[in-house]
């Protein structure tokens, strides 16, 4: 059976794009094929990360108006073979997507995708709505940080009740959490919400933990999902993910401070 | 507390602030997100007919709503003016 995975958050620039950029690609090279979808109607950003800019002719909402097939608006991704990328339209009008429209597509690509990656605009409006109303699964993408917990926390309780699965009283949406932009040299020091901080807030099932990491802007600047850069550790925390989700039992990494001084110096506890 | 401890305790920052208010939010949004959304025009209905028939103020009345698994109590609380109030 096909997934349908939305990449969620509520607040805005807590790392939704980079992650549905790289899930999309790591599912892909584990030999899956999959379609990632920018809903970020107005604000289309994953090309530029997935590296694919130039060549986008048409776009998500010219497949729903039946303006381009969307085998004419899937752009195949230049590394990998499996993975597919449609991207958001630029149009300014906010009714550009529809529910039916919408549902339409993902019936379609759920025909030759077995992963379809949906990257949500941030907030809690239309295009939001839309990327999580058909979700079979969400990532819901958290910073250690107090407004981005609070967020998340909505985005759950909107999960629960405005999804297709819960409006049809059908298995809810499986949640995980992927806690990302952490530095575990911080937590240490207590300035920031440690990941069993977060854990007694959200309570969720943890797919993993992404390290505050200067790869993420390397691999945004060249267009090249961060997961590829094998030697990161962003990239090897979003390999560690993908392989958990898809069953994978695999320690967590990146959680404790190990460059850290003061444990050096004075023994850990 | 030698120097030694404070070095190693890790809750010298404001991670563990930002936790307590956290906690306390989410609860309080949690609970009122779970209420049904007319309790609010239920409530200034309530308040409009009441008002008929005394004079109490806007903030009289609460209305509060519990959920368990297995039911749900509609709490109605109507505070009347006090006495030496009315007299004079
Ligand atoms: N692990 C990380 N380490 C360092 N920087 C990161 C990390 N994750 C994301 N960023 C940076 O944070 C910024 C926002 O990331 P991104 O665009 O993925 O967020 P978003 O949630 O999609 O934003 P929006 O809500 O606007 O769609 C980018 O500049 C990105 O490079
Ligand atoms: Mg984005």
């Amino acid at each position: 059976m096909p997934r349908i995975i939305v990449v969620t958050s509520g607040k805005g620039g807590v790392g939704k794009t980079t992650t549905s950029a790289a899930i999309a690609m790591g599912l892909a090279k584990k030999g899956h094929k999959t379609a990632v979808i920018d809903f970020d109607v107005g604000l289309r950003n994953l090309d530029l990360i997935m590296g694919c800019e130039r060549r986008v002719v048409y776009d998500f909402v010219n497949v729903i108006n039946g303006e381009a097939t969307l085998n004419q608006a899937l752009i195949r991704d230049k590394n990998c073979n499996l993975l597919y990328i449609l991207p958001a339209s630029q149009t300014r009008d906010k009714d550009a997507l529809s529910q039916e429209g919408v549902g339409r597509v993902l019936d379609e690509l759920k025909k030759d995708f077995k992963y379809i990656v949906c990257d949500s605009p941030a907030g809690i409006e239309k295009g939001a709505h839309l990327a999580m109303y058909f979700a079979d699964d969400a990532f819901v993408v958290t910073n250690p940080e107090v407004s981005s917990v609070r967020d998340s926390d909505r985005m759950l309780g909107i999960l629960a009740s405005k999804s297709r699965r819960a409006e049809q009283n059908d298995e809810p949406i499986k949640e995980y959490l992927l806690l990302t932009r952490y530095s575990p040299e911080r937590v240490k020091l207590g300035e920031m919400l440690s990941v069993d901080d977060v854990q007694d807030i959200l309570s969720l099932h943890l797919l993993g933990v992404i390290p505050e990491s200067k790869s993420v802007l390397n691999a945004s600047n060249s267009g090249t999902p961060v997961i590829l850069d094998e030697k990161s550790d962003a990239g090897q925390a979003y390999a560690d993910i993908i392989a958990r989700y898809l069953g994978e039992n695999r320690p967590h990494r990146f959680i404790e401070d190990k460059k850290g001084f003061f444990r050096k110096f004075f023994g850990s506890r | 507390m030698s120097l030694l401890d404070y070095f190693r305790s890790s809750k010298v920052g404001s991670a563990s602030l930002a936790k307590e208010r956290l906690q306390i939010l989410v609860a309080h949004e949690r609970s009122s997100l779970s209420q049904p959304s007319y309790l609010p025009q239920l409530q200034k209905e309530l308040l409009e007919v009441i008002q008929k028939y005394i004079n109490v103020g806007q903030d009289a009345i609460s209305v509060s709503f519990e959920q368990d698994e297995n039911q749900e109590t509609l709490e109605l609380n109507i505070v009347l003016p006090d006495l030496t109030a009315k007299k004079t």
